[in-house]
């Protein structure tokens, strides 16, 4: 990398200069302060930039040189699902009959959308073995605030909303879920997980009773590890009277191979942004799509995307059981067009290839790694495993250092400190679209650090090295808060 | 399967590396009630040259604003968007990166966001702007939260004038909470201040107003914030970012919160998503911030860099006493408005404006000149958005405008009965005088 510090936009260009202007108005031009009283009006324009065209070009080139990305190399974060973001999904989004479209348009004048969304929703169903869908969450948070909202109305409608007040979540449930269930005025409940990193069926019996709502679980767990006793904890949730609730974030290992549904999960999301390949953007847009079993479809959000009669498709507002609304218009409808083009593409046969390859890449790793790092849970993993960077603590190398030392390599660090039950973690997934050689390359990297850690520890604590900028100053950034610029 | 790149060879290879002999041993640990034994009932795969056919018929069949003239708005709007935009926005490392976790390596995604949260600023002339959240109901949602919060009341008043999806997304989200929200009724298309006063009692956490509203009119900004600040709640205004470039800023009319939804700025109306909610807030309410923000710091050597900070208040560190749940933003979306208005700039955005207000009282003059079209709301000021009033049925109007290629008003009345007849128009600087002259000549011949 050429480039380093990129100056701020604000400290760059000259008064005067402009990168784009509209062409000029061809209607009769008014006063302003005939139109609107004075006292609306600004005072003084905002002190945006003034740059010419190139010049924008030229910062947002070089700032987009600073980042690691899928395109740029291997990124095995650890619950992300960091895979390929094929290019046709861009291509069918940007089509000016997707991108161009808005969402009051009359209904047939966007049948093609619908069309879209509604045979998206009956595949989700189908990969769930669930009954009906709204892709109406934003991200996979707002899935879950969702979820739970339709958990929570179906209670209600049973007379048992005042009672079931709480929902469990285990310890190594991302952050997301006790928020979640906060957010959606529950009462969250922590069930520790056993020794084979599962949960703990005892704790979940003592936990569940007449007060519990639902479950939150993620299968595979954090951990990267399948819960075998899935059906067992169904049955001891369900016959509490409370739901399941399955988080989607580690569903790139079982597509085609294993189904929220008959695992007895109630309410799914999927994040289309981490299984069904569409892009991260730096931190989103993302969605989070949610699926339920038959009992609870009349408390999804509104409106519902329906095929008529006559096999056109419709909105479908008329829904007095639902929970309402969660976002406004239809959800992140360009994200879902990425997502359908992707599972049209790859269909059943392609989608199992998915998960059967992330998972036999994720041992892979494991096999070659085990012998360098501490493997708290030494089970078959599913598409992801944690590693405890234990052993290079006791020579006084943290996993911080570790992750820092791997930017060197020009790899992005894997998922550390998390989940929270692991000591030092390590989360890696390195994703089914990964060749070999790039697995075998981190492995030789991961072992490059090992041996660092016994030889010159120093390497490694003071890493990264050959990085746009250094080791960051987090403590200074929380204390000495700058969050904008200000015109002096 | 040219996503995945392992042949059979490297597959044997790794199989013999971990020790087993088929990959479905790797998923021996599920247990059989738990299997699918069928392949998922899924249309087959197919090659890119036939799925990209595919999804290009579906797009045939729908409407898009380059063949039709839009005059619909109402949360969505179509703004011209510079050619340079879309080109910088599609740049792998910002498209495929994801959240900034390792700030060494994600140096243009952070500055990025830095200078996000400043142009915010300095539209809304706010102290703090967060990287962004999903869109402007949710922002509305956390901001009504935020006031609860920090006021420790438990209602939210919502002037009928705030979007009805955006005011349906706030219920939703406050019921969960048993927190109660109120709807202040309007009179002749704007707030009625003494109902206002009437329903601001002790309470009242915080107030959420949209200027212009979402019938297009300009609220008494500076009224209503005396009247909320009075009563000790926060307030809460919904802005159109674009309109900031002529309007007041909610900074001017001491608002508490600004929010909004970014999708004029730069992003396209893709049938309503993605696009991105901003929020801004005073300096004292920065701890309750919900979602990720961005500073600046120092390396070792003394290099300025940026950070995700602050992070005590989110969900991953915070979990169930987290500020919110939110987690992935809209940063790609929030991108895509840092890119415009770094490329329009202090002289675009002023011009877009202005463009807007003139072109749609040009519009709406043309409009209530024609038998049968009236202003709902004759006494107020609007800016690029008018409320009309129609003998005729709207729905049969917009199918005829529709052969026409052009998208007519929004008919009001699916949001409510009361609003029936009608039909809210939208001219932006993308509409040209003789789109706007052919709408009004199509409507004449009705």
């Amino acid at each position: 990398m050429i480039t380093r510090e990129v100056p701020l936009i604000f400290t760059a260009g000259a008064p005067g200069r402009t990168g784009y202007m509209p062409p000029a108005s061809d209607v009769q031009e008014e006063s302003v302060d005939t139109l609107i009283p004075a006292a609306y009006l600004r005072d003084e324009a905002p002190p945006l930039p003034e740059l010419s065209e190139l010049e924008v070009v030229r910062h947002f080139i070089n700032l987009s040189r600073l980042n690691h990305a899928v395109d740029v190399g291997f990124y095995p974060l650890g619950s992300c699902t960091m895979k390929y973001n094929p290019k046709v999904n861009e291509a069918a989004a940007a089509l000016p009959g997707f991108a161009r479209i808005h969402p009051y348009q009359p209904e047939e004048s966007v049948q093609g959308a619908l069309a879209m969304m509604w045979h998206l929703g009956r595949y989700l169903c189908e990969i769930s073995g669930l009954h009906a869908a709204s892709l109406q969450p934003a991200a996979g948070a707002q899935g879950e605030l969702a979820g739970l909202m339709v958990i929570k109305a179906y209670h209600e409608a049973q007379g048992a909303g005042q009672q079931r007040r709480e929902v469990i979540v285990p310890d190594s449930a991302h952050g997301t879920n006790p928020a979640s269930a906060a957010m959606c005025g529950y009462k969250v409940i922590t069930v520790p997980s056993d020794s084979q990193g599962g949960m703990d069926l005892e704790a979940l019996q003592a936990a569940v009773g007449p007060a519990t709502a639902g479950l939150m679980l993620t299968n595979p767990n954090t951990l990267g590890l399948f819960d075998a006793n899935i059906v067992e904890i169904a049955r001891i949730v369900h016959e509490a009277g409370g739901l399941l609730y399955y988080d989607g974030a580690n569903a790139n290992a079982i597509l085609g191979i294993s189904r929220p549904g008959e695992m007895g999960f109630d309410v799914v999301h999927f994040n289309l942004h981490k299984t069904f390949s569409t892009p991260h953007g730096g931190g989103g847009p993302g969605a989070g799509p949610i699926v339920v079993c038959k009992e609870l479809e009349p408390f999804l959000p509104v409106p519902v995307v329906v095929k008529k009669a006559d096999d056109t498709y419709a909105l479908d507002y008329d829904r007095p059981q639902s929970v309402g609304r969660v976002r406004s218009f239809y959800g992140n409808f360009g994200v879902l067009v990425r997502a359908y083009t992707y599972i049209r593409r790859l269909g059943p046969d392609g989608l199992k290839q998915v998960s059967e390859t992330a998972v036999l890449h994720a041992n892979y790793l494991l096999s070659k790694l085990k012998p360098y790092f501490d493997l708290p849970y030494d089970r078959v993993c599913m598409h992801e495993f944690v590693l405890s960077g234990k052993r290079q603590k006791a020579k006084g190398v943290r996993t911080l250092d570790i992750a820092k030392r791997m930017l060197d390599f020009g790899i992005h660090a894997p998922t550390v400190y998390f989940p929270l039950i692991v000591d030092e973690a390590l989360m890696i997934e390195p994703t089914e679209t990964e060749t070999l050689e790039t697995l075998d390359a981190f492995v030789e990297v991961m072992t490059t650090i090992a041996r660092e850690v016994e030889e010159n520890p120093e390497v490694v604590k003071e890493a990264p090295h050959h990085t746009p900028v250094g080791r960051l100053d987090e403590t200074r950034a929380a204390r000495q808060p700058n969050l904008r610029w200000r015109p002096s | 399967m040219s996503y995945i790149p392992t042949t059979d060879a490297e597959r044997q290879r790794m199989l013999a590396e971990i020790g087993v002999k088929s990959v479905d041993d790797l998923f021996a640990e599920i247990p059989s009630a738990a299997r699918l034994r069928q392949p998922l009932n899924l249309p087959a795969g197919c090659s890119e040259a036939e799925v990209f056919s595919h999804l290009k018929t579906l797009a045939a069949q729908n409407a898009d604003l380059d063949t039709y003239a839009c005059f619909m708005g109402g949360g969505v709007y179509d703004h011209l968007i510079p050619a340079a935009l879309t080109d910088i926005v599609s740049r792998n490392e910002f498209v495929t990166a994801y959240t900034p976790y390792q700030p060494e390596v994600s140096q243009g995604v952070l500055q990025s966001i830095y200078e996000f949260q400043s142009l915010i600023c300095l539209l809304t002339q706010m102290d703090v702007a967060n990287a962004s959240v999903y869109d402007g109901a949710s922002a509305c949602a956390e901001a009504a939260l935020l006031a609860c919060n920090q006021t420790r009341r438990g209602t939210i008043l919502m002037a009928e004038g705030l979007h009805p999806e955006y005011r349906a997304v706030v219920q939703t989200y406050l019921e969960q909470q048993d927190l109660k929200t109120v709807i202040v009724p309007m009179q002749n298309g704007t707030i009625n201040i003494e109902a206002l006063s009437d329903l601001l009692t002790s309470e009242v956490a915080g107030v959420i107003v949209q200027h212009p509203n979402f019938f297009g009119n300009l609220e008494a900004v500076y009224d209503i914030g005396k009247a909320v600040h009075a009563a000790g709640a926060i307030y809460i205004a919904c802005v159109d970012p674009i309109s900031l470039g002529v309007l007041a800023p909610p900074g001017a009319y001491d608002a508490d919160i600004a929010v909004g939804d970014g999708q004029s700025l730069g992003n396209q109306p893709s049938f309503g998503g993605p696009s991105f909610g901003f929020m801004a807030v005073k300096e004292a309410l920065l701890r309750r911030l919900p979602g990720r923000i961005a500073g600046e710091t120092i390396d070792h050597s003394g290099r300025r860099g940026f950070v995700l900070t602050l992070q005590t208040r989110e969900q991953h560190i915070r979990r169930e006493r987290a500020a919110s749940n939110i987690c992935t933003n809209q940063a790609l979306n929030a991108l895509c408005a840092t890119v415009y208005l770094s490329l329009l700039g202090k002289q675009g955005l002023a011009a877009v404006a202005n463009q807007c207000l003139q072109k749609a009282h040009y519009a709406q003059k043309q409009l209530c000149a024609l038998p049968g079209w009236r202003a709902a709301f004759s006494q107020a000021s609007f800016y690029q958005e008018f409320t009309l009033e129609c003998d005729h049925d709207i729905d049969a109007v917009n199918q005829r405008l529709l052969e026409h290629k052009i998208i007519g008003g929004l008919p009001l009345a699916r949001f409510d009965q009361r609003y029936a007849n009608l039909a809210l128009f939208c001219v932006t600087e993308a509409r040209t005088r003789s789109e706007i002259d052919r709408l009004v000549d199509v409507l004449r011949t009705l």
